[in-house]
């Protein structure tokens, strides 16, 4: 390959998510799901990989892949299967993984404008503690294993290439963690490992069809993390490119603290798991029943939710999405807006913009912001009231009265008006010397005297009014 | 000579319950036998017993060391699980236990159930009774020698190529591998997982149908396990009128020594006295039989066999680092034939090899069960000899794997095709016993039970150690 400092590339982006099942038991054993408990609790002989155990499959895990894959439109196998596949490393107690590999319980399916390879079920490893100051193998000065992870349900969800910049992987992402989420399937918490994202990454010539030399990225977990990953990586696959150099195939790991990446493990040293159909267990072949015991299940899903936020309600798409995509401030919202006389947009602008009001009870939020509309509060004196709705609770009609914040009657604020304009005689001078920006210092006073609780344009137009301007 | 110890395990368990003879001294008696014994044939023998008071309530077990028993030392014939002892029970070993029968020993076997003269136990090999310079046959050496010698009333033990029935054969006593399914491999330590299944050793056909009648049923923990589907019968009828007997050249004819031959086509023309019907059946695959189950079988023993690690159970080796661990506890653990067949099936399932060597047995396999599918359309049964040959001289083919992998080559294609099939004496040769085969469609153990009880009336073979101990 020659330098070519003006040719343009275009980065070919796939996603590997493994979602952890927020089933009650393990997948093959009937082990309690580990929540940072002492290690090795939550262990039997099965998910130890003892000699003579045998897997068991979990049946709410598959519920659960059936509802993944349904939600994701894919094709669900009549009949999957599992395979054993084998390496040798501590946190893999019977030194093979049992995972779905040629004849995965979900196909080819679509999520936004990305097509789903495939969703497969299979099981954690264990979790490798390190003993040492970097915290990683190379460094240990022992290892310990703990095995409450071991056996956890996964499903692994691949997508096909189809994202082409990292803000968009990172969109996409958020999109399947509100849809999982949604789904009620998994915690998809990525800090704690129950979402974590590998990102297949390289550079094609743009409008070429033919893709480049790809490399995994592991494990990265955050959003953040992940573009962040992916842009490092594409300016380092550019930089080589723009070389005359060849991008290698390889694993690697980004380090978020230094934002470099190292390898893990090249292709020469890929492993060869030599897969072959798991002979303890038996195909998984969905039953109608089944089936339709997970269409039931599903429940209305992000992206849809957003589709119907802005085409019903009149939404902006990107208010839509916000309270689509998380879905406690979107059940907030839809609450919310069961109350009387609520507009949906100014309810939007209020969940979406403040925080606070993720932690205040919907029907009072939607009184809030029905006295906001009627000015019987002004905008800023209602963002107090959020407030301590948020910290205290209680109505908001209560305390407003309580602490005095309603807007003032007309006759009370035009007397207050009037007093600060025979106050402030320089201001009224500057005006009527065409220095309109001099009404700040009279609005300024009527506010100080009415503590915010009036409307800050209806002081201005009263200024006005009086000042006959 | 003791007259308690001449009854066989039905009729001593139908004195127990009759009271006519005392569970303790039943004990006792074999314990004591057990304690006492010089082939070799035991890992380890209990103090004290630990039967539920069923139906075999007090009539002792010798088990497999293969079988998992909680807290009893369980290595699977293998120096790498030496001082497990295994934190679970067997479902086979549960379910006899709970029928009344108390664990008598642990019995001595090839390392891991591979082998078919019990040299290959980490733990030497088991001395056969009717000639100590003879082996016993294996897997199951030890279980089929101590039923023989009379130190247990009987035993369980596993088949995977004929691992049951060809120690039977070669001791002079019953033997029964099951259809695939019909018993729980539950903590049975693992060899080849489609193949391997638990069944009766036994000094009659009576009680290889009574104590298989309480080892079948679909076990949860085993999903490859299914409820048989019908009550096991204890035999009774001694006619064999219009049971039609299929006689396969493909393993009636050559390898088939002049002694094992002339015992069989003694037992042949018994068939017919007794009414039963001869047939020629063709099994024309069954010449690769062999062949495709030293693929498969070493396959699934080489993932099933990886949990031997060092990490969490039996030996460690090493220098501390994690690859010499693996390796040197492996070196360590693992003997000749072990390792051979670890290597022969990580080989046949690494990439590029998969498709030539597994996937090619799998296909013969395929052949193979169709094979009985034709044949059991026209006849009841099959018939053959168990072993081409009589016992044969310990260390006469150590050195020589192909000449006793062929030990097999009568008993390897019911496994293959998962079918059960008995062994029964038929009589001896040069003074040695020569074992009877009779195969049935799967799930016809009674069907088997019935021919072979009338046709162990007609043989009357009335010899052997455990009569004259």
């Amino acid at each position: 390959m020659t330098r070519d400092p003006d040719r343009v590339y275009e980065p070919v982006i796939g996603l590997e998510i493994h979602v952890q099942l927020s089933t009650r038991t393990k997948m093959f054993c009937g082990c309690a799901l580990s929540f940072g408990e002492e290690p090795n609790t939550r262990t039997c002989p099965i998910c130890l990989g003892h000699p003579g155990v045998l897997p068991v499959i979990n049946a709410e895990a598959v519920h659960y892949a059936l509802m993944i894959g349904m939600a994701l439109e894919c094709e669900i196998a009549d009949r999957s299967i599992f395979h054993r596949k084998q390496y040798f490393y501590p946190d893999n107690p019977k030194a093979y993984q049992i995972s779905q590999y040629d004849v995965p319980i979900c196909g080819a399916g679509q999520l936004d404008d990305v097509r789903i390879h495939r969703a497969h079920l299979e099981e954690d490893a264990a979790k490798l503690v390190h003993a040492g100051a970097s915290g990683r193998i190379h460094s240990a000065e022992h290892s310990t294993v703990d095995f409450n992870r071991a056996g956890t349900p996964l499903v692994e969800i691949v997508t096909e290439p189809d994202l082409h910049e990292p803000k968009a992987a990172g969109e996409w992402l958020r999109l399947l963690r509100a849809t999982l989420k949604r789904l009620g399937v998994s915690d998809v918490n990525m800090e704690e490992g129950s979402l974590r994202c590998d990102a297949n990454v390289s550079l094609r010539h743009a409008g070429s069809a033919t893709l480049g030399t790809k490399t995994e990225l592991k494990n990265m977990n955050s959003f953040r993390f992940l573009e962040r990953g992916i842009e490092a990586e594409l300016k380092r696959q550019e930089a080589i490119l723009r070389d005359g150099g060849e991008v290698e195939q390889e694993t690697l790991h980004f380090d978020p603290q230094s934002g470099t990446l190292s390898s893990l493990r090249s292709k020469e040293e890929a492993h060869d798991y030599r897969y072959f159909p798991e002979p303890d267990l038996v195909g998984v072949a969905p039953t109608q029943a089944m089936l339709d015991r997970a269409r039931e299940a599903l429940p209305e899903l992000p992206a849809a939710r957003a589709g119907r936020f802005e085409s019903e309600l009149g939404l902006p798409a990107d208010t839509a999405k916000l309270l689509a995509f998380r879905s406690e401030l979107g059940d907030l919202y839809e609450e919310a807006l069961s109350a009387d006389g609520v507009d949906p947009k100014t309810l939007a602008n209020w969940v979406t913009q403040e925080s606070a009001a993720a932690d205040v009870e919907p029907a009072a939020l939607a009184k809030l912001v029905v006295m906001v509309s009627e000015k019987a509060v002004s905008a800023a004196a209602a963002r107090q009231v959020l407030g301590v709705l948020a910290s205290e609770g209680g109505d908001p009609a209560a305390i407003v009265e309580q602490q005095g914040l309603g807007a003032q009657g007309a006759d009370e604020l035009r007397e207050i008006v009037d007093r600060a304009i025979a106050e402030n005689g320089d201001a009224v001078e500057k005006i009527k010397a065409g220095k309109s920006q001099a009404i700040g210092a009279i609005v300024g006073a009527v506010m100080r005297e009415t503590k915010g609780r009036a409307d800050g344009g209806e002081v201005q137009s009263l200024i006005r009014q009086k000042l006959e301007l | 000579m003791t007259e308690l110890a001449q009854l066989t395990a039905a009729q001593a368990a139908e004195k127990i319950r009759a009271r006519e003879v005392s569970a303790d001294e039943l004990w006792t008696l074999y314990r004591e036998r057990a304690a006492a014994d010089d082939l070799n044939a035991y890992m380890w023998v209990a103090d004290e017993p630990d039967g539920g008071d069923g139906p075999l309530a007090g009539v002792p077990l010798a088990v497999k060391d293969l079988f998992c028993v909680e807290g009893v030392p369980s290595y699977a014939g293998s120096r790498i699980l030496e001082g497990y002892r295994p934190p679970y029970t067997a479902t086979s070993v549960s379910k006899l236990r709970e029928a009344g029968a108390p664990v008598l020993g642990k019995t001595n076997m090839d390392e891991f159930a591979m082998g078919s003269s019990n040299e290959n136990s980490g733990f030497g090999p088991v001395e056969n009774p009717w000639d100590r310079e003879r082996v016993p046959g294996g897997s199951s050496g030890g279980s089929a020698a101590a039923v023989a010698a009379g130190s247990a009333p009987w035993a369980i033990g596993t088949d995977t190529g004929g691992s049951i029935r060809q120690p039977a054969a070669l001791c002079g006593i019953v033997g029964l591998k099951p259809t695939y399914g019909a018993v729980s491999r539950y903590g049975m330590i693992a060899f080849a997982s489609s193949l391997d299944q638990c069944g009766p050793l036994t000094r009659d056909v009576t009680d290889a149908a009574l104590l298989f009648r309480h080892m079948v049923g679909k076990d949860p923990c085993d999903s490859t396990s299914l409820e048989f589907p019908e009550d096991i019968t204890l035999p009774s009828t001694e006619s064999l009128d219009g049971v039609r007997f299929g006689v396969p050249p493909e393993l009636t004819g050559e390898g088939i020594e002049d002694g094992v031959k002339a015992v069989f086509d003694e037992t042949l023309k018994k068939i017919e006295g007794l009414g039963g019907k001869l047939e020629e059946v063709a099994l024309p695959h069954s010449p690769h039989a062999i062949a495709a189950y030293y693929v498969i079988a070493p396959a699934e023993a080489s993932a099933n066999l990886s949990r031997y690690d060092g990490v969490r159970f039996g030996i460690r080796e090493g220098n501390g680092d994690l690859l010499s661990m693996y390796e040197e506890t492996r070196a360590a653990g693992f003997g000749a034939e072990v390792k051979r067949r670890i290597m022969l099936g990580t080989y046949a399932l690494s990439s590029g090899y998969y498709e030539a060597y597994y996937g090619r047995a799998q296909r013969v396999r395929t052949k193979i069960a169709d094979d009985f599918r034709e044949a059991f359309a026209k006849v009841d049964l099959i018939v053959t000899p168990t072993s081409p040959t009589v016992a044969f001289k310990l260390g006469e083919r150590t050195n020589d794997p192909w000449a006793m992998y062929l030990a097999d080559a009568c008993t390897v294609p019911m496994p293959l095709a998962g079918i059960p099939a008995i062994s029964i004496p038929g009589g001896l040769a040069d003074g040695l016993p020569v074992g009877i085969q009779l195969a049935g469609p799967a799930f016809s153990e009674n069907r088997i039970f019935d021919a072979a009880y009338a046709l162990e009336q007609a043989i009357g073979f009335e010899e052997g150690p455990w009569r004259d101990a």
